[in-house]
């Protein structure tokens, strides 16, 4: 009888087998739709960083300065010293296992190095055997290694392969937190001048111009007015918002997200209704235009630099305090880092809300206050009329984005807000949500396009919470605070869960708020009918 | 034996080896933890692909109907058209059971419980329609990836383009006369 291969033998001789050699040997294959571009050399000389050339993750030469290794010695050495929290996640991990499928890129990949232990393993590794004496002379016996070339390129691939997000950090008996360590190998790769182009141009568009985008303070203020004019063919109601005035008692400051790309726009829409019904004393600036802070995927020094200048406008404008909107990571600056980094902001004064009087004392050092929390006062206190039913067509669910969630604990406001503009919310499955919340899987500067496919496999558990929200109660809005979000989940939505949109929170109170002097709505802020006015005549608004 | 009650009596037998198979395509720890893990939140790939696999496993006792089978090869392949496979490696489940569901007729002790060489041939026919389905279904995701970055590319400056005038659209509308 001829010899027929088995069905399994063709597909054994087909590839990717998993490879012979141990973890530490194997280098990474940079595969298309797995790493971002480099940053390009005309960014990275705008704001200083090191090493600017033109090079690729996939040649064989990444131009590397010549004395690369003292250089990651030396800042490895420093940060040691600097961050005694560093030092102790080196130190402590006892290898227990409890964070390794935790990680939304582990559990959607399958690759073992994206299990939190090894990511970080592939610092610690370097640590041990020139930092510790049993790695000195114990070497891969005590789990040391040798700094190479290679191993650089590895720390590129996997520290572009964490979003910061924390969730592994909840479920560590130790409290070792990976983002942190991502973040300590970002800015050690950053050294040697290795960082992705998504990052460095919206830092030094930041830097230069104020926003990622680069958007000039006078198309700044020609977007918002174009939305006034959205606002007033929907509701009838015309919003004067002003722009850099001095003596304003607010400034508020959102992503720019929120002014250039849908559906982050429609949630500004409702930031601007919101501030005119309530007669908030306010200015928007087209200098502080960005509330997102890529420099905290950079280095510490740079996120500094790119906080500083919020407080700086503020400061120019002589408000009282600073109002933040509905961004991600711009509140883990905020939060965690801001007060110790350019804090306290002593020329500010201490936030009460105009409306309600509510002295917002977790805000009492920062000077700066989350949106949600302010309209879930203003709420509370009864100070808005809100109509549920015109976001009737829409049954709703809430992302918990990674930095409001596990940089801040904030979980109830903005269900409290979400349960005073809509009828229909469902949360998705508890160990998903809140603490545990699945990070977008495309946050922390890597939500460009040419990762697409890393970014379905980062966002897969969080996709497959929808679904199943989806599937039982017929959810087809995904609301969340952050304008990251805003952006990737649609995609992420697309490939796995069709059918289901994504909004910020505001754009659901913009369509609830029933505002002084509207006319009859029909449509919701994007123009879709509302329920029951399927069939109005739209053609007078 | 016949055919369809060969398949429904060593059901659970041969969707454990088929189970197995296909999650020892990811590295050894992994495959530990995707087997492990029995909480379809904390485990999606594990628990969907399992889901998808007893779905088609009802399917290919019956006949292949591709309007019901569908739906279960996309839980699977989705998953695997954005993870490290090539696509052959993506899509060998399915060929794997033609050499599962011989090996469990070959292990009967009892002829009678085997299969015969017309019911080999007729399992073969339905797993080839199941291939060529799964062939349609992983270029699909795979377009719809190329769609998503292309999508993306052209959304993220439309509203600045719109805005500076820069676009001329054709109005949704007919103008009202
Ligand atoms: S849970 Fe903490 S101690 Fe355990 S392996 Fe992970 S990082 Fe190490
Ligand atoms: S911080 Fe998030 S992305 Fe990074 S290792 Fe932990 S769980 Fe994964």
């Amino acid at each position: 009888m001829a010899s027929v291969p088995k069905a399994n033998e063709l597909i054994a001789g087909t590839d990717h087998k998993p490879p012979k050699t141990g973890w530490m040997d194997t280098p990474v294959e940079f595969r298309p739709g797995t790493w971002c571009y480099s940053g390009k050399s005309k960014n990275l000389e705008v704001v200083g960083l090191p090493n600017p050339r033109e090079w690729s993750p996939i040649d064989d030469d990444w131009k590397l300065p010549e004395n690369w290794k003292e250089i990651i010695f030396e800042g490895l050495r420093e940060r040691i010293h600097k961050y005694r929290s560093f030092q102790l996640f080196m130190d402590i991990c006892v290898r227990c296992g409890a964070c390794a499928d935790k990680c939304h890129f582990f559990i959607g990949s399958g690759d073992p190095k994206n299990m939190p232990v090894l990511r970080a393993e592939l610092l610690r590794s370097v640590y041990r055997k020139d930092f510790t004496l049993a790695g000195k002379i114990l070497g891969k016996m005590a789990g040391a290694r040798e700094l190479t070339e290679d191993v650089v390129k590895e720390w590129f691939f996997y520290f572009f392969q964490c979003t910061e997000c924390r969730r592994c950090s909840v479920f560590c008996p130790y409290g070792i937190d990976t983002a942190e360590i991502t973040i300590i190998g970002r800015e050690l790769l950053n050294l040697l001048g290795l960082n992705i182009d998504w990052i460095t141009a919206p830092v030094a568009n930041c830097y230069m111009t104020g926003n990622h985008l680069g958007i000039q303070p006078h198309a700044f203020k020609d977007m918002i007015e174009f939305f006034v004019e959205e606002i007033e063919e929907v509701t009838g109601v015309k919003i004067e918002p002003t722009f850099n005035r001095k003596g304003a008692e607010i400034l508020f400051i959102t992503p720019s997200g929120d002014v250039f790309a849908d559906p982050g726009t429609y949630t500004l829409m409702g930031y601007l209704m919101l501030f005119h019904e309530i007669g908030l004393d306010y200015t928007w600036s087209t200098y502080a235009s960005e509330g997102g802070n890529f420099g905290l995927f950079t280095s510490h020094e740079m996120m500094k630099r790119l906080n500083s200048k919020m407080y700086a406008e503020a400061k120019r404008l002589g408000v009282k305090w600073i109002l933040g909107g509905e961004c991600g990571h711009m509140w883990r600056v905020i939060n965690q880092y801001m007060d110790t980094m350019n804090g306290p902001a002593d020329f500010l004064e201490e936030p009460v809300s105009p409306i309600t009087g509510t002295k917002f004392e977790n805000a009492k050092s920062t000077k700066m206050v989350h949106l949600v929390e302010f309209t879930a006062d203003l709420i509370k206190h009864g100070k808005l009329k809100l109509d549920k039913s015109r976001n009737d067509h829409l049954k709703v669910t809430f992302h918990d984005s990674c930095n409001p969630a596990r940089a801040m604990g904030f979980f109830e406001e903005p269900r409290y807000v979400l349960n005073n503009v809509c009828n229909h919310f469902y949360d998705m499955p508890p160990n998903t949500i809140r603490e545990q919340t699945f990070c977008c899987g495309s946050g922390s500067g890597l939500n460009t396009d040419e990762y697409m496919e890393m970014r379905m496999r980062g966002g897969l558990p969080r996709a497959n919470a929808v679904k199943h929200v989806h599937e039982q109660h017929g959810v087809n809005m995904l609301s969340c605070i952050c304008a990251i979000d805003r952006a990737v989940l649609p995609p992420l939505m697309n490939y796995w869960v069709p059918g289901v949109d994504v909004t910020g929170v505001h754009e659901l109170v913009g369509n609830a708020l029933v505002m002084e002097g509207e006319h009859e709505r029909t449509t919701d802020l994007r123009g879709e009918p509302l329920e029951g006015m399927e069939d109005s005549d739209n053609e007078d608004l | 034996m016949d055919l369809e009650n060969f398949l429904t009596q060593h059901q659970s037998a041969i969707l454990k080896r088929w189970f197995n198979f296909i999650i020892d395509t990811y590295p050894p720890e992994t495959a530990k933890l995707f087997k492990r893990e029995k909480d379809p939140f904390a485990n999606p790939v594990g628990s969907t692909i399992f889901q998808g696999m007893q779905g088609l496993y009802q399917e290919l006792v019956r006949e292949i109907d591709p309007e019901t089978a569908s739906p279960f090869l996309d839980k699977i392949i989705r998953i695997r058209a954005i993870q490290d496979f090539s696509p052959s490696r993506a899509i060998a489940f399915v060929f794997v059971l033609k050499d599962l569901v011989r090996e469990q007729s070959r292990a009967a002790d009892d002829p009678e419980e085997t299969l015969s060489q017309d019911d080999l041939t007729s399992f073969d026919g339905r797993i080839d329609r199941l291939a060529m389905l799964a062939f349609d279904i992983y270029v699909q995701c795979r377009e719809k990836l190329y769609e998503l970055r292309v999508n993306e590319v052209k959304n993220r400056t439309h509203r600045l383009l719109q805005r500076a005038n820069l676009l001329a659209e054709i109005p949704d509308q007919e103008p009202s006369l």
